[in-house]
């Protein structure tokens, strides 16, 4: 398999988009959203920014296989840390026994 | 494979363990990702404790998160979205073996990451002002802010929101030192880099068929600025809705 070079048209592309989502998390910051909106709107515009990096400015969308297992098992990972603690943290409360 | 067919086919910077460059590149992207990843439960684990005592403390992390600067935070971000897209021309005129821009792209990176860090210092100096640096870390200048009362508008007093206690801020100062202070190593780290990888390319050590180097630290930088990419929403603009309710 031969590399595949990334047209600059992407790049430059990718970098409008990152620009666009940073100034549009500043914005709706000052907007008091309901519920847990702020949070969540925040952190989809992250992961959002996030994975343009991953797909084009480190080329993952072009790459291996075993490229992309490798990043998987980053995000399986993090699940479990997540998970198994907040399994933990959040479920604290459930038994009101007297301890 | 014997001595002359080794000069004929093989690339000067060709290992002898690897049977083409095709390969040794491909090793060596693998290797910088399973690295990665690595990195990423490192840093992983301070998020969980960032979400763990945000979860436990909302007012006082909103009220800690307000008082950091805004327009250098979102400065900061923008240099290094910036980098990072000098860093991938670099990648690319290494591809396509243009020596001249490459060489200006790779300065261009180390100069945006060197003003990140010159910001962040800017900051770092405005919480020691405002006795924001957590415990007793610096000698003579413990954690100590002065809060504000209602109507006092100062922005050097802690404006406590809710049932906010100076106790909580200060956990959230330490959290915010831990990760933006790991995360500023990195950009040390990566700035180093980047001055080993300007000098080489000066000499001209890269073509288009050996640019693994350009490549796998390049990842590295994507790296540190996908970390600032969550770093930057989660510490600066949290609490943001509720400063004038």
């Amino acid at each position: 398999m031969s590399e595949h070079i990334v047209p600059v048209r992407i790049y430059v592309t990718i970098f409008l988009v990152l620009l666009v989502g940073t100034a549009l998390t500043v914005l709706a910051a000052f907007v008091d959203f309901p519920w847990k909106f702020n949070t969540i709107i925040a952190l989809t515009i992250a992961v959002t920014k996030a994975t343009f990096v991953v797909l084009y400015f480190m080329h993952v969308r072009y790459s291996s296989r075993l490229v992309w297992v490798i990043v998987a098992s980053a995000l399986f990972w993090m699940a479990i840390l997540f998970a198994l603690t907040f399994s933990d943290y959040l479920t604290r409360g459930w038994l009101s026994v007297g301890y | 494979m014997d001595a002359t067919t080794q000069e004929v086919h093989g690339h000067r910077a060709l290992q002898h363990h690897f049977e083409n460059m095709e390969q040794q590149r491909e090793a060596g992207t693998l290797g910088m990702w399973v690295f990665l990843v690595t990195e990423l439960m490192f840093f992983g684990g301070m998020f969980l404790a960032y979400t763990l005592y945000r979860a436990k403390f909302p007012a006082a992390f909103a009220s800690a998160s307000n008082h950091l600067d805004i327009t250098l935070g979102a400065l900061n971000t923008g240099v290094l979205i910036l980098s990072s897209f000098t860093m991938a021309m670099a990648v690319y005129f290494t591809q396509v073996g243009k020596q001249r821009p490459q060489v200006i792209c790779l300065a261009l990176t180390l100069l945006l990451g060197l003003t990140f860090l010159g910001v962040k210092a800017k900051e770092y100096h405005d919480k020691y002002e405002d006795s924001l640096i957590p415990g007793r870390l610096i000698p003579g200048r413990p954690f100590n802010p002065e809060v504000a009362h209602e109507g006092d508008h100062d922005p050097h007093k802690l404006h406590l929101l809710g049932n906010a206690t100076v106790r909580q801020v200060e956990m959230f100062y330490w959290i915010y030192f831990a990760m933006t202070g790991m995360h500023a190593l990195h950009m040390i780290i990566g700035a180093g880099l980047l001055t080993f990888l300007l000098i080489f390319s000066l000499k001209g050590r890269f073509d288009p068929e050996y640019h693994s180097p350009v490549e796998v630290i390049g990842l590295y930088w994507h790296f540190v600025d996908i970390i600032w990419i969550f770093l930057f929403p989660l510490l600066y603009l949290l609490g943001r809705h509720m400063e004038h309710v």
